[in-house]
């Protein structure tokens, strides 16, 4: 059995690999141990859905790859962030400031405060082109009206002087993916980007987020707490548990075949739209505190298949083959038991 | 209806000077006496006909001028059976927390009659709205703001008592707040602790146990599970559903994720800036939609299994929801509408069964406004 | 069922929040019965704050001096031959560590009883202006529409006089002043502050949600604001009415340097300093020691808001 973490190391350097990475923040009440262990790594033109409920580290893992961590109090006592290989938490101040916005770009849940409210976004948009590539005013207005017309806002010269305000969430979180593709990144990070928008525009949004992904062939980073929102777009997905990654995949074999009881209990846990289930399956308990993480397998006092082994051993993240031992690529579990949740 | 008629008039019929008050005092007696009065499983306990609220738009500091109206609900009717859970189903702005403020009397409503077990509670006042009130209740959208952070749990849930007195005695309060903290799943013991030491699914389940103390009839819940965590969430609507079994309760229930009002719902209202656009059982509106805005809605869920929505028809709506303060005319979807024709624009669609369908007895034959309906599955792979 | 008992919820009774920074409010090592509230928490927070400790200690000492000036020294400022004008300018000794003023009476009597006057003028100003701050705001908040549109424009043009000045000029009319004149001018002067911020902080908490639940069980007007929002919106209050305290103690004295505020024969910090301020090059104790004892109490009042504020914002948690 080997480990997955091995394994993507020994590949050729990926877009972006987080290896091993642990992020703690330190309290007046004790330390919160919010990333024990975290690797995963994108490539171009790929996109890896990063799934976890409130608490599970996803997006102070994306946080820690932007490098927009308040530290104090958060602390990264371990670990390592490569960008085209490069160790990007051993670079300095200056190096990291460069790649944010420029090669890495983030797009946020909330696009309404993400916003400054008192320039108009044909302003904004411009900016990123006057401050990183010194064009002129008119120049930058220009290609503001470009983008927004790359991200199908309608009548976008006509728009381009408006402020945030007078946008729908819809387009305003438009204008905010415009803004990230400005400067051409290689890598989008993009934090619950649909969660604030109703049904109907959520899926006019990750539709055009992944169409102009494509079309850039950038990495993108999608971090989501809903299975439904990323089953269409993403390639892989990794799902976060009390700061681990407790299960990854290529995207359509997870629905399938969850390898891990979490995973599992929460597909079930969903009611369904085409049929009127009986009573929902409910995962017992709460999420774990951050700052009393149970010994052994974080999960093991909400998982019903949980032993004195779950108890005391950290399960590590290993390969998940076919019952006779087949290959499933890409395919990871950190439970003790996958074998009996996979095939069970 | 037709009863409802009756006893209205009745109220109507009272005015004769020197009796006013006497009369008054008779007729309060007999509003209390009908609100108190149970209702037959499956009889309509809470009936709303043609509800509006208009939000005045204001301009100018110490002078204020109406400049528009934000007209959040405009004509909104249904009923609510006894025992049932009916869903509201809307994305932000058609209307649907409004709906909820205006049955609790949050706020007050612009036209339109909520008639509870027959009575008008728009009309009510003194003894006859407080019976209401307690038989009434809401369970809030965020489970951190809707507890005050400065009381113990023991005080939330006992504050009901506190307003109410007559339904529990001063000395029995305690026990019962711990009957109730047992009741939706939480340690009787931690009925000295304050909201924030709780996380956000027991936090929710002290406001529901807010929403029980006083024995209601009916209970609004406004988006209550949305703010909770996935593998949360369906631990409180298991709750809620075994909730209404246990103490007959009639739901509705509003929410903005169509799978969990499915499953909640026995039957469902879709809202549309400010109006009603379908309303049947839960199998009409969700395998036999027959409005375009229900429909599109529906194939838009995200569904978290790849190869279901493989088959499945997806409509892309173009465009946002248009403001509540200028709605089109006509029919208020019909500028999102792949269907619309001149007669959108000029004719309000009424939500009735749609003359095709009428007498029909297939599950497409509910009440839809829309001047072209028919049926479409767009949940089931084709 | 997986049906969530108490037992399951017995296990993890303390919360996991969202962000990391809030993930850790909450959570503690206690046992899980002890009652905790904001207000509880706040005073464990403030009892490891080091800043708040320092400055509980002083205001104690501070008090217990106004309190019982007769414990601290054997001499009484107020009787007869206290002064010996043979002591005049006697700088400090070991028999009087703060030496003698112009009049030859002993300063560190004096400044030990001149404690009571700055206190008296601090919490009196600051009780008066939180008091009609507090009513004044819970009104205007509570009740939108022409009722606060009046109070606070009349206070906005309250606000726009500047307590110094507008103190200076009623002062100097009335001529001469005493502990309560001042304190009373002060808080006629200075309440629109407090009005303002309990003002918005009651129009911040009456669009929570348990204000609505309140009224959705059909709770009065008077039960939602005691029991809903004026404990929630009382806690910026007290932390500026805190800081204030201080910040009126150095107006009294200013006033009194200036010659109208306290009046001789009583006695008053800002009083002495003035007295020894045409000797400060050739007898500086005169100046430095009650200057020292007013420096102190003000810092000890705004060190203490400030570590109160620090406990009671959760942001900062």
């Amino acid at each position: 059995m080997t480990t997955i973490d091995k394994k993507t190391s020994a590949t050729s350097a990926p877009l972006l690999e987080v290896r091993d990475l642990h992020v703690e923040f330190h309290t007046r009440d004790g330390v919160a141990k919010a990333i024990n262990g975290v690797s995963y790594s994108v490539d171009a033109g790929e996109t890896l859905a990063v799934l976890g409920e409130s608490g599970s580290g996803k997006s102070v893992t994306a946080q820690a790859i932007m490098g927009i961590l308040d530290m104090p109090p958060g602390r990264i006592p371990k670990g390592e962030i490569l960008f085209h290989g490069e160790d990007m938490l051993k670079m300095s101040a200056e190096e990291r400031r460069k790649i944010r916005g420029r090669r890495i770009a983030m797009i946020f849940q909330d696009a309404l405060s993400a916003l400054n409210p008192v320039l108009s976004v044909g302003y904004q948009l411009g900016e990123m082109y006057r401050v990183h590539l010194g064009l002129s005013r008119k120049e930058a207005k220009a290609r503001a009206i470009e983008l927004m017309d790359r991200v199908k806002i309608p009548a976008a010269a006509a728009r381009v002087n408006d402020y945030p305000h007078q946008f729908s969430g819809g387009m305003r979180q438009r204008i905010m993916i415009a803004m990230a593709m400005a400067l051409e990144p290689d890598l989008i990070i993009a934090d619950e980007p649909t969660t604030a928008l109703d049904v109907t525009v959520q899926a006019q949004v990750m539709d055009l987020l992944a169409e102009l992904q494509r079309e850039e062939n950038m990495g993108l980073i999608l971090i989501t707490h809903d299975l439904g929102v990323v089953a269409d777009v993403a390639d892989k997905i990794a799902v976060m548990y009390a700061g681990r990654i407790v299960e990854q995949s290529p995207i359509h074999d997870l629905y399938k075949r969850p390898a891990h009881p979490y995973t599992r209990g929460l597909l079930d846990s969903i009611p369904r739209l085409d049929q009127k289930g009986q009573e929902l399956y409910a995962i017992k308990g709460l999420p774990p505190n951050l700052m009393k993480i149970p010994t052994g397998c974080a999960f093991n006092p909400r998982c019903p298949k949980a032993t004195d082994i779950c108890r005391t051993e950290v399960p590590a993240l290993v390969s998940v083959t076919e019952q006779d031992g087949g290959e499933l690529p890409g395919r990871g579990s950190a439970c003790h038991f996958w074998k009996e949740t996979i095939h069970g | 209806m037709a009863e409802l008629r009756k006893e209205d008039e009745a109220v109507d019929a009272t005015p004769n000077v020197t009796e006013v008050e006497t009369v008054e005092a008779a007729t309060e007696t007999a509003a209390v006496a009908a609100i108190e009065a149970p209702v037959e499983r499956g009889e309509p306990i809470l009936q709303v006909r043609g509800l509006v609220k208009h939000f005045p738009l204001t301009q100018g500091i110490l002078f204020k001028k109406q400049v528009g109206a934000v007209k959040a609900v405009d004509g909104v009717s249904f009923d609510l059976y006894q025992g049932e859970t009916l869903g509201i189903v809307g994305e932000s702005g058609c209307g649907k927390s409004t709906v909820a403020k205006l049955l609790m009397m949050l706020e007050t409503a612009t036209a339109g009659e909520i008639f509870y077990k027959g009575q008008d509670i728009t009309k009510l006042s003194g003894r006859a709205l407080k019976a209401v009130r307690r038989n009434i209740q809401m369970v809030f959208q965020d489970p951190y703001t809707s507890l005050n952070p400065r009381m113990t749990v023991g005080d939330i849930i006992g504050e009901p008592f506190d307003i109410h007195p007559e339904v529990a005695p001063k000395g029995d309060r305690r026990r019962k707040v711990q009957e109730l903290l047992d009741v939706v799943g939480l340690n009787p013991e931690y009925i000295n602790r304050y909201p924030h030491q709780f996380s956000g699914g027991q936090r929710q389940r002290i406001g529901i146990a807010r929403g029980l103390a006083l024995n209601p009839e009916i209970i609004i819940c406004d988006e209550p599970v949305s703010a909770l965590d996935v593998s949360v969430q369906a631990q409180v609507v298991n709750l809620m559903e075994k909730l209404q079994d246990e103490f007959n309760l009639s739901y509705l229930f509003i929410a903005h994720d169509l799978s969990i009002v499915r499953h909640i719902s026995d039957r469902v209202g879709v809202m549309y800036l400010g109006k009603m656009a379908e309303i049947g059982t839960d199998v009409q509106i969700y395998d036999h939609p027959t409005h375009p805005y229900t429909q599109a809605l529906l194939s838009a869920v995200p569904v978290p299994d790849p190869e279901a929505r493989e088959g499945r028809e997806r409509i892309i709506l173009t465009g946002d929801v248009p403001s509540p303060a200028n709605p089109p005319s006509g029919c208020r979807f019909r500028t999102r509408c792949w269907k619309a024709q001149d007669k959108c624009a000029t004719e309000v669609p009424l939500l009735a069964i749609p003359e095709r369908f009428q007498g029909s007895d297939s599950p497409a034959a509910h009440e839809s406004a829309c001047h072209f309906a028919e049926e479409k599955d767009v949940v089931h792979a084709a | 069922m997986p049906e969530n008992t108490s037992a399951t919820v017995e296990e993890s009774a303390v919360p996991v929040a969202t962000a990391p920074g809030s993930a850790v409010k909450g959570m503690k090592k206690d046992k899980p019965e002890r009652v905790a509230s904001m207000w509880s928490d706040a005073r464990r927070d403030l009892m490891h704050n080091w800043v708040f400790l320092v400055s509980a200690v002083l205001i104690l000492a501070l008090l217990v001096i106004a309190a019982l000036p007769g414990l601290f020294t054997s001499g009484d400022p107020y009787a007869k031959g206290f002064c010996d004008l043979s002591n005049s300018v006697v700088p400090p000794s070991g028999a009087h560590w703060f030496g003698f003023d112009v009049q030859g009476c002993d300063i560190y009597t004096r400044t030990i009883y001149g404690t009571r006057n700055s206190i008296i003028v601090g919490v009196l100003t600051s009780v008066l202006t939180t008091l009609v701050g507090c009513v004044l705001g819970m009104v205007a908040g509570l009740r939108s529409g022409w009722l606060d549109v009046l109070v606070s424009r009349f206070t906005e043009i309250w606000f726009a006089i500047p307590t110094m000045l507008g103190g200076l000029l009623v002062l100097a009319m009335l001529g001469t002043g005493n502990v309560v004149t001042v304190s009373l001018i002060m808080a006629v002067l200075g309440w629109p502050q407090l009005f303002r911020i309990m003002r918005g902080a009651v129009i911040t908490n009456k669009q929570n949600d348990y204000v609505m639940a309140a009224r959705a069980l059909g709770a009065g007007g008077w039960r939602i604001a005691m029991r809903h929002i004026l404990p929630n919106a009382l806690a910026p209050v007290i932390v500026v009415s805190t800081i204030n305290l201080g910040v009126y103690i150095s107006a009294e004295a200013a006033f009194s340097y200036l010659g109208i505020g306290v009046q001789s024969p009583n006695i008053s910090w800002g009083l002495m300093i003035s007295d020894g301020q045409d000797r400060f090059l050739s007898a500086p104790h005169m100046v430095l020691f009650p200057s020292l004892f007013l420096s102190v109490t003000v810092l000890a009042f705004i060190m203490l808001g400030e570590a109160v504020r620090d406990a009671l914002d959760p942001k900062l948690r």
